[in-house]
């Protein structure tokens, strides 16, 4: 790829940086409460965010500005199977219609901040809080690091090298993320989500004019895979079909046990913001869904590429001129910031009130939870950044697929007290622990793929290893409690389900 | 009417029932299309549970 700054697509991008920047800064006075004085102020933005708020804010953090990279990138490289975004991010909304506002209610009847203060309240049980708390804080910190890579990616495109832009615009990310809390990145969202739309929405139609309509984009892709061969395609092979639907399904399971979107479901207003966030939200996932053609229109713009994550920045160099291709490359990084924002933000809460409260300091006061989460939250933002600059990408990669299979384990957890109080801490523990050592050491053991394969009666079945482990977490949880019930018949500290 | 979430989840998951390329709409192969359909269709069946059921209590 070229390797010359592009100084037109250069300056349209420092101007959108300096202008959420500032944004950034100035969200601490935006519907201004005490944001030092309360964690609820600086870690939940005073849990007051609205239906139009909320809808930015969770589609500007679970729509990541790595997605935009790397579904089309994946699609460009296997065809269908890297679709399986699209049947996930629709059959969530069902899930989180039917439970968040639970959990919310929950959350806001008794002042929770995180899933392990939910966890605690629901089954009195440290153990298992901790067990909650450090599965979100390790499982978020390479997301952060993938965001940062997707940032890297398009500043790459612009003809910068060399990790100093990269570190700069952290550095100035983390500052105002400190001082402003949660506040700042629900504002830069609205920026965020806007540019992205705009982008997309000229790319879709845009792209295929020009390349001779959807049909032409599609027969292109389907030439590509047939000389390519293996398992690619424009549908998927049979041997694909169970690990789609399964990755579909664990993965829809596990986008609301991350930190970073629950804290969009604790911030909201309401239980109603939640439920008619349900309903609106899927707007953004039509919009993933065009993003991943991206990579099909890769193959009919005979684009060639030496990193998949380059299909989507050189599709757009080549396609448009620079002025909109530097606006692009900015509705990309700064969809990069709001959810390395929110995720940072998250893992601080877990920190400070799961570990700090429970462990160094029982009787902190408000302020003093405000602080230590802020001082978390620059900690987790500079192992992020010193994760992306020191080690191989491919670690934050094999890391995050790790991540989403760890803290899929936390969903019996933090779900099931919602409906029944016929677990038990100890089994819910036990659970989750076989569910964590199962599946990272079968994933593991496959060259860390999310793929495990079983066979039953003479037929091997391939499936998502997050779905497996969930499932051998639930029947040890299961198994388990009935054993602790016998051993130990009475009940410590459990609460009536409320 | 809760039945109704459950409704996307066999739309989606029962992969062998969109897996394949015709019938085409405007040149998307029936695989994108009719997983694309699902977006509108699953926003549509929520709102008809959200419509349906008690008014809540919290603000």
């Amino acid at each position: 790829m070229a390797e010359q700054i592009d100084w037109v697509a250069l300056a349209i991008f420092l101007f959108f940086f300096v202008l959420v920047t500032v944004m950034g800064f100035l969200a601490a006075r935006w519907r201004a409460g005490p944001v030092s004085a309360h964690l609820d102020e600086w870690g939940l933005g005073g849990r007051q965010f609205g239906t139009w708020i909320t809808w930015f804010l969770v589609g500007g953090d679970f729509y990541t500005a790595y997605t935009v990279i790397a579904v089309p990138a994946l699609v460009y490289a296997v065809g269908a199977y890297g679709f399986f975004a699209l049947p996930y991010t629709i059959i969530v909304y069902p899930f989180v219609f039917a439970v968040m506002p639970l959990l919310w209610k929950t959350a806001h009847a008794n002042g929770y901040v995180t899933a392990a203060d939910v966890v605690l309240g629901a089954y009195q049980s440290r153990g298992l809080e901790l067990a909650v708390a450090i599965t979100g804080m390790v499982a978020t910190m390479p997301y952060i690091a993938l965001q940062l890579i997707g940032m890297g990616v398009t500043i790459k495109a612009m003809g910068l090298t060399g990790d100093l832009p990269i570190v700069a615009a952290f550095i100035i990310l983390a500052l105002y993320t400190y001082s402003s809390g949660l506040r700042a990145p629900a504002l830069i969202a609205f920026v965020k989500d806007i540019m992205i739309y705009i982008v997309v929405l000229v790319a879709v139609v845009i792209v295929p004019m020009k390349l001779g309509g959807y049909g032409a984009v599609f027969s292109a892709a389907n030439d590509a895979f047939a000389a390519k061969g293996g398992a690619t395609g424009l549908i998927l092979q049979p041997s694909q079909m169970l690990p789609y639907a399964t990755l579909a399904l664990g993965s829809a399971l596990a986008a609301f046990m991350y930190p970073h979107t629950l804290t969009g479901i604790f911030a909201s207003k309401s239980a109603d913001t939640i439920r008619k966030n349900a309903i609106l939200l899927p707007a953004y996932t039509l919009l993933l869904g065009l993003i991943a053609l991206l990579g099909y229109m890769a193959y009919a713009a005979h684009i060639k590429v030496a990193s998949n994550n380059d299909v989507v920045p050189e599709l757009f160099k080549a396609l448009f001129p620079s002025w909109f291709a530097g606006f692009a490359f900015s509705a990309i990084a700064i969809g990069a910031l709001v959810p390395a924002a929110v995720m940072s933000i998250g893992a601080a809460n877990l920190f400070t009130r799961n570990v700090w409260k429970s462990y160094v300091d029982p009787g902190i006061s408000h302020a003093g939870e405000a602080a230590v989460a802020k001082i978390a939250s620059l900690v987790v933002k500079l192992g992020a950044l010193a994760f992306t600059l020191f080690l191989p990408v491919q670690y934050a990669l094999d890391l995050q697929l790790l991540g989403g299979l760890w803290i899929l384990q936390t969903f019996p957890a933090l779900v099931f007290g919602l409906f029944t109080r016929w677990f038990r801490a100890e089994g819910l523990l036990i659970g989750w622990a076989a569910g964590i050592l199962w599946g990272t050491w079968t994933a593991w053991s496959n060259g860390l793929k999310p793929l495990a394969t079983i066979d039953l009666g003479g037929v091997s079945y391939v499936f998502y290893v997050g779905l497996g482990a969930l499932i051998l977490n639930v029947f040890v949880a299961t198994v388990a409690n009935v054993v602790v019930g016998w051993v130990l018949p009475e009940r410590r500290g459990v609460i009536a389900p409320s | 009417m809760w039945i109704l979430l459950l409704v996307p989840f066999v739309g989606l998951l029962w992969v062998p029932f969109y897996n394949f390329q015709e019938p085409a709409l405007f040149g998307f192969p029936f695989f994108y299309w009719y997983q694309l359909a699902w977006v509108p269709i699953s926003s549509l069946l929520i709102w008809l549970v959200y419509r349906s059921r008690a008014r809540d209590e919290a603000p």
